[in-house]
């Protein structure tokens, strides 16, 4: 499936930006979609462009190339981490180096949970080959056969005689051996770092301050910007006063940066240029701006949110519609219904959107920016500026958290626009206002669920209608309704063996820019199943875990076209251990009780089993215990900690999470009203980490969706008050 | 004009006295290990040692800062090693931004409090926001190093 090769040719060598020398390996990791397997069909040798490296200098420097953006998802290290495994490495020796934006390697967009997933098959098979070329060498060194020998901590050995010689010192020969067509892949009981608790490749740096993300790139002649934008999503200036913008200590000159367009422009605005930061974003304050507010004036959350749950009692689009509804829910001997409402949220990365562009007078330009997807970026700015891709360097900082809004590239596109503006580097900086007022937002959204249930409780009939404002209206003409891709983000996929199925969807224009947030639609349609089932629980007046096993039916298998196919048996089995590790139904303190959720993402299975209490009415969440099945664990650590944050981030939307919009412009501005978390409210959080050998799946991701209808069950069974919209801070219990 | 002395070095910095030490850290000297987080301490990702106490640098002006002694991230080394070493060790980060600042208020805690319960961590440390959510391992880095030290006593 890949090609591996060894690299000669120092244009790759050079575009990498490493040093020649040594052993270095390449290969091309064809990509899922039609449109790139054909540009590899086209691939020959003179245009062979490899995606994935390695490089083992003759010291036993081990130089990896991490594509994906890091952004605490522990990428830089987790898929290193499988080349060195299998290229037997000390870890010790490894470094890595972050890729630019460049299509050779492949897609970049470091989103869907899917970095490790696409690409621990071809790293594997990277190092296994590596490391079939070190034994060569060595076989030929001592004249044996290469399969008398083996490979460990970055030696070479002959068991026999109990020689062993340095990779390092290797380096020279196997550059000259041939590349193996199938190098054997190790067993994975051997593996040393894949399935282990491996030290971050940055820790070091990120316990010393060192790793320089957007902010911190500093260029000789740079300026500071600051942009006033239009409170009103896509409204735009029509005057403005800089007299006392100019007056700041620092300030130099006042520019208008242009409105770009969809899909993936800029807001536009009036942008103050300084000597530092300070000076930008007080000039920025003390800028007199009129601004046409636009056609988005008229957003107003409160009406909004009442049209949308309004809609979603009417007969909407048909998405799925399997079996009969109608007679389930005639035939009913108990009828259940529900609506669910969420509000807008919003990222808040501690890292503020920010970028450095440096437009040059010879056509190229570069950018250094905390980007999760560089390559859009590259074209985007391309396309303002009108100059080849070529031109265009797209650098990747360390991202300061992502989630979702560093898929956009429109900050880095405001940063090009002022460099060319000025004819100097320029630095964007956001306030954190800024991002709280301007970004891509997770949808607002209502559900209306409606259940039947027959005299035995069993589940006949299940209507599922959801309204949002679809993500593709930020690249395609708003239609008012959501896509295919969105509904399959927990309801049309919904795990349970029901008969009756209709799933619809109702009207919901886009009002503010949507964007994806971390689970994206998952956590809305996560979280109406999971409270709905546990209404029907009750009804049915069963247990909420049996009642759950049931719903779920035989064990099956549920094909898909991808490979990655649903396995109801390892949902279950996610639960039913988040239950027992929970210590679900024995006995509990006073006034405690354990809710419980489950979901499947981003390919892995996710239970949460959420221990709360309500005193004097307010809510305390004593422990969360969640268990994840993401196929083979590459990096344990890793996944315990975005278990652990997942959990941490599933509790700010179902405690504080909220943006509103008044006459257009978003009412929340800073940490104080759009809170978030902090460490005293954190709970004990419990993650088991099931064992598998299967392909590894998502772990970025897929431990939101279950917090908040776990949280919201968990208060129902320790008070008998059910609660069907968020925040609860809305509802007086934080 | 303005002279600060940070991690043990005197700098003689051009800037306005109400600029905010955060700004004239990170743009000026041009240390930037301390960050921009929200501009109006609500997040702590600025935090620095101010003569010892954990401060909000992006709403201290220079001039309150004048005289004292100031310690960045870069400085902590000095301060409290094993503290960062621990932090490593634990993988305690996830994308580091905000860590600095936890690290900052982590070690004025450790300086004043040798021995911490679960609590005192939570009463310092909840200053200093971190959205990927590694205040369990924050928790047990600080709780650690407050072992080792007590042992090595």
């Amino acid at each position: 499936m890949n090609n591996i090769h060894l690299i000669t040719r120092r244009s790759f060598i050079r575009n990498l930006g490493l040093a020649s020398g040594g052993l270095i390996i390449a290969c091309t990791v064809p990509s899922n979609s039609s449109k790139d397997k054909q540009k590899l069909r086209a691939f020959n040798g003179s245009t062979f462009e490899p995606n994935l490296f390695i490089q083992l200098k003759d010291n036993g420097a081990l130089i990896l190339v991490a594509s994906r953006s890091e952004m605490g998802n522990g990428v830089r290290t987790s898929l290193t981490s499988v080349i060195a495994d299998e290229m037997e490495a000390d870890w010790t020796m490894v470094t890595v180096k972050q890729a630019p934006g460049d299509a050779k390697y492949m897609d970049q967009n470091t989103d869907g949970s899917r970095s490790v997933r696409t690409l621990f098959e071809p790293m594997r098979k990277m190092g296994a080959t590596a490391k079939a070329m070190l034994i060569a060498a060595a076989a030929k060194k001592w004249d044996v056969d290469a399969s008398t020998l083996t490979a460990k901590n970055h030696y070479i050995i002959n068991p026999v005689t109990k020689d062993k010689l340095f990779y390092g010192d290797l380096v020279a020969d196997a550059a000259t051996m041939p590349v193996p067509e199938n190098p054997p892949l190790k067993d994975p009981k051997d593996f040393n770092f894949i399935g282990s608790d491996l030290k971050s490749v940055d820790g070091k740096g990120f316990a010393s301050g060192k790793p320089k993300y957007g902010m911190d790139i500093k260029l000789e002649g740079m300026k500071y910007v600051a942009i006033a934008r239009c409170p009103v999503t896509f409204g735009t200036f029509t005057s403005y006063n800089k007299e006392e913008a100019i007056r700041v200590r620092g300030v130099e000159q006042v520019i208008e940066i242009p409105k770009i367009n969809r899909p993936f422009g800029a807001l536009g605005g009036v942008a103050v240029v300084a000597t530092n930061t300070w000076a930008a974003i007080q000039g920025r304050d003390a800028l007199k701006v009129e601004w046409d507010n636009g056609a988005n004036e008229s957003y107003s959350t409160d009406e909004y949110t009442k049209m949308i749950v309004d809609n979603v009692h009417k007969k909407g689009k048909e998405v799925q519609n399997i079996g009969n509804v109608n007679r389930a829910f005639t035939n009913a001997d108990q009828v259940v219904e529900s609506t669910f409402v969420m509000p807008h949220l919003v990222h808040a990365p501690m890292e503020v959107p920010n970028a450095t562009a440096d437009v040059r007078s010879d056509g190229t330009c570069e950018v250094w920016a905390p980007t999760q997807d560089p390559q859009t970026a590259r074209t985007e700015v391309a396309t303002f500026l009108g100059v080849d891709l070529a031109k265009v360097t797209i650098n990747v900082t360390f991202l300061g958290g992502g989630f979702g809004r560093k898929s956009k590239p429109d900050f880095i596109i405001e940063a090009v626009a002022a460099s060319k503006a000025i004819n100097a580097p320029a630095q964007v900086v956001w306030t954190r206002e800024d991002d709280i007022r301007h970004s891509y937002y997770h949808a607002v959204s209502a559900q209306y669920m409606k259940g039947a249930l027959d005299k035995d409780g069993n589940v006949t009939g299940w209507l599922h209608r959801v309204a949002y404002p679809s993500i593709t209206s930020t690249f395609a003409p708003d239609t008012g309704y959501a896509a295919g891709f969105e509904f399959g983000m927990g309801m049309t996929n919904q795990p349970y063996l029901l008969e009756n199925i209709l799933c619809e969807n109702a009207k919901a224009p886009a009002h503010v820019r949507i964007g994806w947030y971390r689970s994206v639609i998952n956590i809305i349609q996560g979280f109406s199943i999971n409270v709905f089932v546990d209404e029907l629980a009750v009804k049915a007046k069963k247990d909420p875990l049996e009642f759950r096993l049931n719903l779920l039916g035989p064990d099956r298998i549920v094909e898909s076209p991808d490979g990655y196919n649903f396995d109801s048996a390892k949902l279950k089995h996610v639960l039913t251990t988040a239950a027992k590790n929970a210590g679900y139904g024995k006995p509990l303190p006073e006034g405690h009780a354990i809710g419980l959720a489950m979901h499947y993402s981003f390919l892995s299975y996710v239970a949460s089993a959420v221990e709360v209490s309500v005193n004097n009415g307010k809510l305390k969440v004593h422990k969360i215990t969640s268990v994840i099945d993401c196929g083979t664990a590459v990096n344990t650590s890793t996944i315990e900690a975005q278990m652990q944050g997942a959990a941490i981030f599933g509790m700010s939307l179902t405690m504080y999470g909220k943006i509103t919009t008044k006459d257009g412009v978003i009412e929340q501005s800073n940490y104080h009203d759009y809170q978030v978390v902090r460490m005293n409210e954190t709970p004990e959080i419990d993650v088991e980490i099931i064992k598998s050998t299967a392909k590894p799946t998502g772990v970025g991701e897929p431990g939101v969706p279950p917090i908040a209808p776990a949280i919201i069950n968990g208060i129902f069974h320790a008070t008998g008050k059910r609660y069907h919209s968020l925040p609860l801070k809305d509802h007086g219990l934080v | 004009m303005a002279t600060l002395t940070i991690n043990g070095k005197k700098h003689t910095i051009e800037a306005d006295s109400s600029m905010p030490l955060l700004w004239a850290i990170r743009d000026i000297v041009g240390l930037t290990g301390t960050k921009f987080g929200c501009g109006k301490g609500l997040c702590g990702a600025c935090s620095v040692l101010l003569d010892g106490v954990s401060v909000r640098s992006c709403l201290t002006p220079v001039s309150a800062a004048e005289g004292k002694i100031i310690v960045t991230i870069e400085g902590v080394e000095n301060e409290n090693k094993v503290l960062q070493e621990v932090w490593d060790e634990l993988n305690v980060a996830q994308c580091g931004y905000c860590q600095s600042g936890q690290i900052i208020s982590a070690t004025a805690l450790l300086a004043s409090n040798a021995n911490p319960s679960s609590e005192d961590i939570d009463t310092a440390m909840s200053g200093n926001i971190c959205r990927c959510g590694t205040y369990p391992r924050i928790k047990s880095a600080i709780l650690k190093t407050a072992e080792l030290n007590q042992n090595s006593k």
